[in-house]
């Protein structure tokens, strides 16, 4: 018998109990995996598109909800380094009713433009050329179009709430993107012509900048040029943009670090416990082996490796009940793009999660072990289970 | 005949050290839980509190929020003449119309959103019996002063009494600390409406109105009379249903909140059972022996559960005291509605206490049942020879 057989056979020994801790490990370190493809998501790296790192996003200084003179979009663009700049307007608004379910972000925007500020999102040439000469259209993401059904031509009614006005769009494209957006663009001059205070007013600019290198320079250029305004602006990089709203959550962060150390040290007591209990109850066997003449390492050995064998199964089942979560949430009605990034960040948070619960299994097993390892044969012989 | 409890406190003493690693297991699970339900309680009680069932909050029709509002300043006069307002100290309706926008103070090398609300005198007189002035004096009319509430002054720079502090088109004076009682107006800044209205150019409209009613079935009326009013375009809500909408925006973290005590639970879950067959393991001769004496199935089974119940209790227990010291910590969130900070404070409430222990006694009556009633079911005989 080998010794790779002899820890098998005695890590399902009892098979209940091997299964009941394989689960009780896999659950924490599902959560695990699940917050820290999140995690990622919020704060990692980009996995968005490239042209993200070179897009600005330039807002009234004091917060979203102020909005700035539609004019400052033709200063903006005479900055060097700007090659296109686009008004964006959120509209808020009710689709059907105000349920979660047809929640989805509605941006009024200037279609020349928009698809030169978000070259990632692609579009058939005659539906751009389609929307732009209907004031009273609309483009929308396809996997939006999707889930309501749309088609182009289709009518799509929007009752405003923030600016009191009906939008009766025309669907005139659909656009399809890496990332699925979920978002509903349509012409902001539709409202303007409606909406006497809405006139002139932009909720933020989107800038596109010629290369990564000139981004700070040209985010700097513009807040300059407005410090002095009666509406001094914010510019910042899309990704700065983006995490000023999980900041709106809370300290998503420490949220996020409370709840993993939670999780890793239930792991470490459920594996730790579980392990002394099958150690203790072998005393005996521990001397008969000693006797049998294996040496004290190899026992080590065999206690550590059962435990690490428990705990990696226990890690690779909650990493994959994890990736089936993040999965699901892609279809949430809000938040879904977030759990797209997480779910290809799993692939990256995954190993380090096996690599917690090896961990885990190596520290929680480490201590039991040497103690039986050390037991003299003859206690060992005489100890009652 | 029961057996008696003092068995198992006997027993789960005589294996401290396996009691004890399950206990706190479980008790990790509740302190997530807690953890969570505190937050979601504090942030309750900031939305909820906030609202007086007397005063009616008037917006632009159409409009969700304080700060999406906006309607022209003569329309003032007439919600002035409604009947079914109460009067103030001076004998007029009263009413007091506002502007609430938003301002960035700068915290820990970055901005924050902070409510600013502009009120007339009458604004002070209807929220009242909420707030008190606990330092300094209110703001006067006509003047750049700022009353800042007790949170804004323990969480940014100079905001004591006398201090200028530096938003919009430049400082103000701070005269005064207001304490909101833990609503929503603890997050805010208070000063005249016309203050609001200049700066931020905005002289011929008013944002919202609060019109103060004597007693609640006047309150409703009276929000259906502005509501139900063609001439006005405008809506009435009461201001604790305006609150009531806005807690939705903690949503998020509920929703994440279950997902979290949900998996945890699974995780204690299994780990309790394993300990509780590990127990009826060990016993198995003890429990035939009880079974001999004469002690039936039904004791045995309610023994072990009793057991596995007490278990998840001393968990509950750690985990509480182990959350007591986040007791009273503010933190914040965002009004999804109108991007602003909201503070509220971290609380161990009496339903936060009694949620836990009844969660952690679900998890022990879980974990418990299966190992019960397998030491239950086992032949004496067997059981005996062991």
């Amino acid at each position: 018998m080998t010794l790779a057989r002899f820890v098998r056979k005695n890590a399902f020994r009892n098979k209940r109990r091997t299964f009941l801790t394989i689960l009780s490990i896999a659950f924490p370190l599902l959560l695990l995996s699940f917050l820290m493809s999140i995690w990622r998501a919020f704060f990692g790296d980009d996995l968005r598109s490239a042209q993200s790192n070179q897009r600005l996003i330039t807002r009234h200084k004091v917060s979203l909800a102020n909005l700035v003179p539609g004019y400052y979009r033709d200063k903006i663009r005479h900055i060097p380094g700007v090659t296109h700049v686009v008004n964006m307007n959120w509209f808020g608004g009710i689709y059907k009713d105000t349920t979660q379910k047809n929640f989805f972000a509605r941006f009024g925007t200037d279609p020349e433009e928009f698809f030169d500020v978000y070259p990632e999102l692609t579009i058939p040439p005659d539906q751009l050329e389609a929307w732009k000469k209907d004031r009273a259209g609309c483009v929308a993401d396809a996997e939006l179009a999707k889930k309501y059904g749309w088609k182009v031509g289709d009518r799509i009614v929007l009752q405003g709430d923030i600016y009191p006005i009906r939008l009766d769009l025309t669907l005139r494209g659909i656009f399809t993107a890496q990332l699925p957006n979920n978002s509903l663009y349509f012409n902001q001059k539709y409202v303007e012509e409606g909406v006497a205070f809405a006139k002139g007013q932009a909720g933020f600019f989107g800038i596109m900048v010629d290369s990564p290198q000139n981004v700070d320079r040209v985010s700097h250029a513009v807040d300059a040029t407005f410090a002095n305004a009666p509406e001094p602006t914010r510019t910042e990089t899309e990704k700065a943009f983006g995490l000023s709203f999980v900041a709106m959550l809370g300290n998503v962060k420490a949220f996020i670090l409370v709840i993993s150390s939670a999780a890793v040290f239930t792991i470490l007591l459920v594996s730790g416990n579980t392990i002394a209990m099958s150690i203790r109850e072998r005393t005996r066997e521990v001397a008969v082996l000693k006797t049998l003449g294996f040496t004290q390492r190899t026992i080590l050995g065999l206690f550590i490796g059962e435990a690490l064998a428990i705990a990696f199964i226990g890690g690779v089942l909650g990493t994959l009940i994890a990736l089936v979560f993040l999965a699901g949430g892609t279809h949430a009605p809000q938040g879904a793009q977030m759990f797209l990034i997480a779910l290809r960040e799993w692939k990256f948070t995954a190993p380090t999660s096996w690599a917690v619960a090896l961990l885990a299994g190596l520290l929680s097993s480490a201590i039991p072990a040497y103690g039986a390892s050390r037991t003299g044969i003859v206690d060992g012989l005489r100890h009652i289970g | 005949m029961a057996i008696p409890i003092s068995y198992n406190i006997r027993n789960m003493i005589l294996r401290k050290r396996l009691t004890l690693m399950t206990a706190l297991g479980i008790a990790l699970t509740v302190t997530t839980t807690v953890f969570l339900m505190m937050l979601l309680a504090g942030m309750r009680k900031a939305f909820v509190s906030s609202g007086d069932p007397l005063n009616v909050l008037v917006l632009r029709k159409g409009s969700t929020s304080e700060l999406a509002g906006g309607f022209t300043k003569d329309k003032l006069p007439i919600l002035k003449e409604l009947p079914g307002i109460a009067p103030d100290s001076h004998g007029q309706p009263m009413v007091s119309g506002e502007w609430v926008v938003v301002v960035a103070l700068p915290r820990a090398g970055s901005e924050v959103n902070v409510t600013l609300r502009g009120m007339e005198q009458d604004g002070l007189e209807l929220r009242s019996k909420k707030v008190k002035l606990v330092e300094g004096s209110w703001f006067r009319p006509g003047q750049r002063e700022v009353v800042v509430s007790r949170s804004i002054h323990g969480r940014y720079g100079n905001t004591n009494v006398g201090d200028m502090i530096d938003f919009g088109k430049g400082p103000w004076k701070v005269t005064g600390i207001f304490d909101g009682g833990g609503s929503a107006y603890d997050s805010e800044i208070w000063t005249d409406v016309n203050q609001v209205a200049s700066q931020f150019n905005r002289q011929n409209a008013l944002g919202n109105a609060y019109l103060r009613a004597p007693d609640k079935p006047a309150a409703d009326a009276l929000k259906h009379r502005v509501a139900d009013d063609q001439q006005l375009q405008l809506d009435g809500m009461l201001e604790t249903e305006y609150y009531d909408k806005q807690t939705a925006s903690g949503g998020g973290i509920r929703l994440m909140g279950y997902i979290v005590a949900f998996t945890m639970a699974i995780g204690s879950i299994f780990a309790a059972a394993n300990t509780m067959y590990a127990a009826v393991a060990y016993r198995s001769r003890e429990i035939a022996t009880l079974r001999v004496i004469g002690f039936r199935r039904v004791s045995i089974v309610t023994s072990f559960l009793f057991e596995s119940v007490l278990l998840a209790l001393v968990g509950a227990a750690i985990g509480i005291l182990l959350m007591l010291p986040f007791n009273g910590m503010s933190t914040s969130t965002s009004n999804q509605v109108t991007f602003s900070e909201v503070v509220f404070t971290m609380q161990i409430t009496l339903s936060v206490v009694v949620t836990a222990v009844v969660f952690a006694i679900f998890m022990g009556f879980v974990g418990g049942v299966a190992p019960a009633w397998g030491a239950a079911r086992r032949e004496i005989l067997a059981a005996l020879r062991d």
